[in-house]
């Protein structure tokens, strides 16, 4: 009973389930603050949680394409703790502030990266109806909360009254200001082919296996993808981009006169951001948390409509199981493509400066803005030489169906899996 | 009461972080302060359920301005300009304008008829956060299960109110169609053959063409001079 907009709130779940309580007006408030707390705190479980994960995954990486062996020792073979040991031995740093830098600007920058970095999560859906706000132009919000993590590495570069750490901010500052161009650009070429600013929408419209992903809609959206990859792994400035903290030239750009839990915000943002592009792309690209595959498709759908009565009114218990392991899903597939980003780093070598801005403003603007125009041109160019608006698949027709908010995913599936047939 | 609460707290932080932009000295400071005003803006505009408008501004002015201020701090000062510090002069010119702005505000938000536009706003508690999934199929079972043409017509009359509250809030479809003229809040009762409003588009565009002139003039006027030429061809 998953409508694409409207799911059974966790704020209505837990008023259904103290509804035994009494006194409906205190049961709201009590229910919207519960539910305030589980959604923050899962929140700050996957933005906190998977940097670990991620920073580890790197260290390990680098260590097999550089021919080593990676971290070994701290829990077990594999290293599996080395995060922990690591981040035990950040928060112990002794917290320094250089006598010529701005102190209070100094202590909020990294805050305002780790913010901007953690808003991004609030809006972003990780199952179906799984998302901590929903919002109907959620991707156009997630592209404004991304740019403002690089107001916090600005003002953390400015004022550290470091001239290294100053030149890291002002790269940054060009790069990203570039970059955000031909990533809207891209991004906007999915959310055109789903007629939606609503991120839950156009996953939904990607069910029904692999020829459905929007990465597969036309030629220009496949290209689109590799462009939008390209201009996310700059925009969270990772090698070959990250000038911002090249540490052969600038010691450590930005972040050099950061030190112990400051500089592991930074970090957290950084690892953080990257899940969050990621997660954008297959969102947008990649077909969302479904696996692409049809038979475990056709298992989620079923699960999503099978509806045993459960002592909470409205709660769908199918639709719970099937959500989780959608999660589980998404979460898998933007790790894959964190460690592409990570196999990218260990593998290229650093662009110059001039070459970065070249890169963006001389080709991915100008690529950018041709695939948008060949993407909004296609499906006139199908539709009138093959007499339908898309080459495999359901034509994107029942748009409306999905657009209509009360249309229950299954029924979508079903109709999708009709059409196909 | 917890919006009411979240709205004080983000006023309050609109009108303190204006005020401290004003009160301090220091350029990048400031630049701190207006994140904090105008992000405390875009917050205020996602409780009036105003998404669409909230990201807008956190993408153009805390996102594109500030950073934009910041980067043209960080290329201009050196030192001692970090400091700003206002004449007397500017300090009465200053008040001046902000008093004649005020006092244009104030003039505005007098003039508006509110008691038309609170009639036109969601009674209060219809926030599309609260989305009654059980109502909803609660009717849906109703719906299935009308015998009569009445009944069915009730339930689905009941069904699209539940639906119309969802919509609260939800205000891209609305712009965009605006834009091209198709104002779903008063155009579609007119009488046919009357004409569509003119929609956003063409000024849009023209706003955004001048911008782009804008920018490319002020890259011209601050680029890097090259002196002349000292002979024919030879290019320094």
């Amino acid at each position: 009973m998953n409508g694409p907009l409207a799911v059974l709130t966790l704020e209505n779940f837990l008023s259904n389930l103290l509804k035994f309580a009494g006194n409906s007006e205190t049961v709201a408030l009590i229910a919207f603050l519960l539910a305030a707390v589980i959604h923050a705190s899962l929140l700050l479980g996957l933005f906190g949680g998977l940097p670990v994960f991620y920073i580890w995954l790197e260290r390990k990486v680098a260590g097999r394409i550089q021919d080593r062996l990676g971290p070994t020792r701290v829990g077990g073979k594999f290293g599996w703790l080395q995060t922990i040991a690591d981040g035990i031995k950040l928060i112990q740093k002794e917290d320094l502030i250089p006598r010529d830098a701005d102190s209070v600007v100094f202590r909020m920058a990294p805050y305002l990266a780790g913010i901007a970095s953690f808003a991004a999560f609030m809006v972003l859906p990780v199952a179906d109806g799984w998302i901590g706000v929903a919002a109907e132009c959620g991707a156009f919000l997630i592209l404004a909360l991304m740019s403002l993590e690089v107001l916090g590495i600005i003002l953390a570069g400015y004022s550290s009254g470091s001239k290294w750490a100053l030149f890291g901010a002002m790269r940054e500052a060009a790069q990203m200001v570039s970059y955000e161009i031909p990533m809207a650009i891209c991004a906007l070429i999915p959310l055109l082919i789903a007629g939606s600013l609503n991120l839950q929408v156009v996953s939904q419209m990607q069910t029904g296996g692999v020829w459905n992903w929007f990465i597969f809609h036309d030629p220009f959206a496949f290209l689109a993808f590799f462009c939008y990859f390209t201009t996310a792994t700059a925009s969270v400035k990772r090698a070959p981009f990250d000038l911002a903290e090249a540490e052969s030239e600038l010691v450590a750009g930005f972040h050099t006169e950061y030190s112990g839990f400051r500089w592991s915000i930074f970090f957290l943002a950084e690892y953080a951001s990257m899940f969050a592009v990621s997660g954008i792309a297959v969102l947008l690209f990649l077909g969302g948390w479904e696996t692409g595959i049809v038979i475990p498709e056709a298992v989620f759908g079923g699960l999503r409509s099978w509806m045993p009565n459960t002592p909470v009114a409205g709660f769908n218990l199918g639709g719970y199981v099937a959500n989780l392991l959608a999660a589980h899903v998404f979460v898998i597939k933007a790790s894959l493509l964190v460690t592409l980003q990570i196999w990218v780093r260990w593998t290229l070598p650093r662009l110059r400066i001039d070459q970065v801005m070249t890169t963006c403003l001389k080709y991915l603007v100008p690529i950018s803005c041709f695939l948008f125009l060949g993407a909004v041109f296609w499906p006139l160019i199908v539709t009138s030489a093959k007499g339908r608006p898309v080459l495999f698949g359901p034509p994107v027709k029942s748009v409306a169906s999905v657009a209509t908010p009360s249309a229950p995913s299954s029924t979508i599936a079903q109709n999708r899996s009709e059409v196909v047939r | 009461m917890t919006e009411q609460l979240l709205f004080w707290v983000f006023a309050i932080l609109t009108c303190g972080g204006a005020v401290a932009v004003v009160a301090t000295q220091n350029v990048v400071r400031m630049a701190f302060w207006l994140v904090v005003s105008l992000g405390s803006v875009a917050a205020l505009f996602f409780l009036l359920h105003a998404d669409f408008l909230g990201a807008a501004q956190l993408l153009i002015y805390v996102g594109g301005t500030v950073v934009l201020l910041v980067f043209g701090v960080m290329l201009t000062a050196s030192g001692h300009t970090i400091k700003v510090q206002a004449s007397p002069a500017e300090v009465m010119l200053g008040s001046g304008v902000g008093l004649v702005l005020l006092f244009v505000l104030l003039f505005g938000i007098n003039s508006v008829d509110w008691a038309d536009v609170s009639a036109r706003i969601p009674a209060a508690g219809d926030s599309p956060a609260v989305v009654d999934e059980t109502q909803d199929r609660h009717l849906r079972e109703q719906l299935a299960s009308a015998t009569t043409p009445e009944e069915k017509a009730a339930a689905e009359e009941a069904i699209q109110a539940v639906h119309a509250r969802r919509q609260a809030g939800r205000t891209v479809r609305q712009l965009g169609l605006s834009f091209y003229g198709l104002r779903p809040d008063r155009d579609l009762n007119q009488p046919a053959g009357q004409s569509l409003a003119a929609g956003y588009l063409l000024p849009f565009e023209i706003i955004s063409i001048h911008l782009l002139v804008v920018l490319i003039g002020a890259a011209y006027l601050a680029r890097a001079k090259r002196r002349a030429t000292s002979g024919p061809g030879v290019d320094l």
